[in-house]
């Protein structure tokens, strides 16, 4: 099997460990991995700040990078969410303004092709034990977009809980936003970080080593926050600990 | 509320304080996380939830697309019940066809039901200029009337006190409205509920003109439907000799059958009860026409527009019409839970606020423009409304509005509007983003001389990035781009 990996901006700027993570992941898992050169942003933070016109040439992009891959992988519930939900809503706007069916026809091909890791994981390859071994104590934080977006449920919960050596402890309030929420973060700076403030109090409490998401932009924040705290809390990106072994533990 | 609060600050400056009042973030939190959990068992309960949602969706949906007809029946079957309809484009008309009524009457004084519609055109306020009292006999309505106070939350406006604090707005304020609080009176609920009911009695008794809203109306048989759990509003729709309804268009439904959805659907969402302690429906004057005493000998209804029929011309915007006014999702919104509902600028606080006061209103003033971007488009408004508005969608599709301008329907006229002032350095970035954005090679020459730069990143930033380091550290920046790794270690991508 062969996917397309989307890797997403923010990970291949910022978290390429994650990116490297998936790649070693699936193919650890028998897929091969292509990275289509010309990938770049799915547009979300323009679109959900309101710039849905800005948001269509990386919408035209993103669909023409893709084109021809059966299946494209993110390691994002948020990325993975905006071409799956937002992009036909793009489509069907620009339509309903008169402008032609090219961005209809851009999103309606390309969003079901499209897969958040997880569900890849376990409804594609059908695998919940992955081969993982992370002798770490771990908290899952499920992101709001994967979460109500996508409707991962428990797939990471039960992709984590079959890792090798790793004790999942439960996060109470676990649905609850962490209060990024993309430009929010600095348009609402106050009621962000109360947010956040209030997610790694619960995450501390757990007594884990680990938190873990499945989207690094929520991760940027709260580990922002940890570590301005000076926490002990350490945050991870799912795939991570996904690909972690035992010769390879995550760097 | 509309004058004083468009004089708001906008969002996160009103937020600021909020979050950063302990009481008040103790108050908010433990009232709405103790009606959210509840909710969640009311809604479990009901094995058809879904199809309950979907059909009540379905009904306002219905109902939005004819609304004008299903209006004009109601009116009609108002009238053939011996009730006045009056039709008021906007708060002010409103205003004063309610106070002409009670004027006509020669009283000086009203009781009042819970009403977001008479709070939305600020009626007691315009009363109290024609030099008549609006008493409200909620008690959480109540609270906030003696207190001076504004309401925080749609459903238990007082939601923002506790009760000590209510204790003391009672010892102090009810000897100056009534009936006085008795001297020794404690925070015990129940002590407080007692104290409230006596004070009310009195009102009651002696009120001759009342004024409400309502849930729902049927267009087909013309009967108001009025949902409550303290029996108060009861007293004032029965005992007073005129009732003046003011209700907003959109909350006909076309037969008595669609009640069945929202009757099960509303006090789950609301108080998340199976059902509400009193529910009072009436037809005009009813049979008896009041002949016998029995009931009002009045009836009234202001059927209010003020921004619903602008509202209904947005393709997008439209599905917030179609809240029946539960509160679920402020009781799960996270932003609400820190920011409070004064914040919000409006009667109408939280998710369902961040849509309807934009649109009701226009995005004109600084409360307004920033309402929109006052969510993390989580979606938990969206997962417990129990007519399925997608608020995030709406709160997208209006931050469009604000940062682009675009079409809107304003007093029944097509318009374009600009964007709203401030957006003009966010507009430019955006697009030098999505530039760079759209050229993998650029993307990549700026990753490459980030990594450079990296060992200079600074812990705090100025200008705009301080919003961010002010509370976070900044993600450290990596070495290498995961594309410069690819091609390190797979060759150039295809
Ligand atoms: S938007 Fe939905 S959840 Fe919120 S108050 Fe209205 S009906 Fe209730």
């Amino acid at each position: 099997m062969r996917v397309a990996l989307f890797v997403t901006c923010v990970n291949d700027a910022l978290y390429p460990q994650t990116g490297i993570a998936v790649v070693r992941l699936l193919e650890r898992l028998g897929v091969a991995v292509d990275f289509p050169a010309a990938q770049s942003c799915c547009g979300q933070p323009l679109y959900n700040t309101g710039y849905r016109h800005e948001t269509e040439p990386l919408l035209l992009r993103t669909a023409a990078a893709f084109a021809g891959h059966a299946y494209v992988v993110t390691p994002s519930g948020s990325c993975a969410a905006m071409i799956r939900e937002h992009y036909p809503r793009i489509g069907r706007k620009a339509e309903r303004e008169g402008r032609g069916t090219d961005l209809a026809d851009a999103a309606t091909s390309l969003a079901p092709r499209v897969y958040e890791l997880t569900e890849f994981l376990v409804d594609v390859l059908g695998v919940t034990d992955v081969g993982a071994y992370f002798p770490h104590t771990v908290t899952y934080h499920p992101s709001c977009h994967g979460l109500r977006g996508l409707g991962l449920g428990d797939r990471p919960r039960r992709l984590l809980a079959a890792v090798k050596g790793l004790d999942l402890v439960e996060l109470s309030g676990a649905q609850e936003c962490c209060g990024f929420g993309g430009t929010f973060a600095v348009k609402n700076p106050d009621v962000s970080a109360a947010m956040g403030t209030d997610k790694i109090a619960s995450a501390a409490g757990t007594g884990a080593e680990v938190l873990c998401a499945a989207d690094n932009s929520c991760l940027a924040h709260l580990g922002g926050l940890l570590r301005r705290a000076d926490s002990p809390l350490r945050t991870l990106h799912l795939a991570e600990i996904l690909a972690s072994t035992e010769e390879e533990p995550p760097t | 509320m509309t004058r004083t609060d468009l004089g708001m600050p906008a969002f996160p400056e009103a937020a600021r304080e909020a979050v950063r009042d302990g009481v008040l973030r103790a108050n908010l939190r433990h009232a709405t996380h103790t009606i959210r959990d509840k909710r969640a068992r009311a809604v479990a309960e009901l094995a058809d939830w879904d199809r309950l949602r979907a059909a009540g969706k379905a009904v306002k949906d219905h109902t939005l697309r004819h609304l004008d007809r299903h209006l004009l029946r109601l009116e009609a079957a108002v009238t053939a019940a011996g009730g006045t309809v009056h039709w008021a484009v906007d708060a002010d008309e409103a205003n004063r066809i309610v106070t002409e009524l009670v004027r006509a009457t020669g009283e000086r004084e009203v009781v009042k039901v819970k009403s977001m519609a008479t709070q939305e055109i600020g009626l007691n306020e315009a009363l109290e200029a024609a030099g008549i009292a609006a008493y409200e006999t909620d008690l959480a309505e109540l609270i906030v009337q003696l207190g001076r106070d504004r309401p925080s939350h749609i459903l238990v406006p007082a939601i923002h006190r506790n009760r000590a604090e209510i204790r003391d707005i009672f010892r102090a304020e009810m000897g100056r409205w009534g009936r006085p609080a008795p001297d020794a009176l404690g925070d015990d609920p129940r002590e407080l509920a007692e104290a409230a009911r006596l004070h009310l009695r009195e009102k009651f008794l002696r009120a001759k003109v009342a004024v409400s809203g309502a849930n729902f109306m049927v267009a087909e048989t013309g009967t108001m439907v009025v949902l409550e759990s303290e029996g108060n509003g009861r007293m004032c729709l029965t005992l007073p000799e005129t009732l003046i309804s003011v209700v907003g268009i959109e909350k006909v439904v076309p037969t008595f059958r669609d009640l069945e959805i929202f009757l099960q659907t509303l006090p789950r969402s609301s108080t998340a009860e199976r059902m509400n302690p009193y529910t009072t429906m009436w037809t005009g004057l009813g049979p008896s026409r009041g002949a016998d005493g029995d009931g009002p000998s009045a009836f009234h209804l202001v059927l209010l527009d003020n921004g619903r029929t602008d509202t209904l011309a947005d393709e997008t915007g439209r599905q917030a019409l179609r809240c029946i006014r539960c509160s679920a999702c402020l009781n799960v919104c996270p932003v609400y839970e820190r920011a409070g509902g004064h914040a919000y600028g409006s009667v109408y606080p939280g998710p369902i606020g961040a849509v309807l006061s934009p649109q009701l209103r226009g995005t004109g003033s600084a409360i307004d423009a920033s309402l929109p971007y006052a969510s993390t488009l989580c979606g938990a408004c969206y997962d417990v409304c129990p007519v399925a508005i997608d608020i995030p969608e709406i709160l997208v599709h209006l931050r469009e509005r604000v940062a682009q301008g675009g079409p809107v329907t304003r007093h029944g006229i097509r318009v374009r509007i600009r964007p709203a002032h401030g957006h003009t350095a966010e507009r430019a970035a955006v697009r030098a983003a999505r530039l760079l954005l759209d050229r993998p090679g650029a993307l990549r020459a700026g990753e490459r001389l980030l990594a450079r730069a990296r060992r200079l990143t600074p812990r705090r930033l100025p200008g705009p990035g301080r919003a961010w380091t002010d509370t976070r550290e900044l993600p450290s920046v990596p070495a290498e781009s995961f594309r410069d790794w690819w091609t390190r270690e797979r060759g150039t991508p295809q």
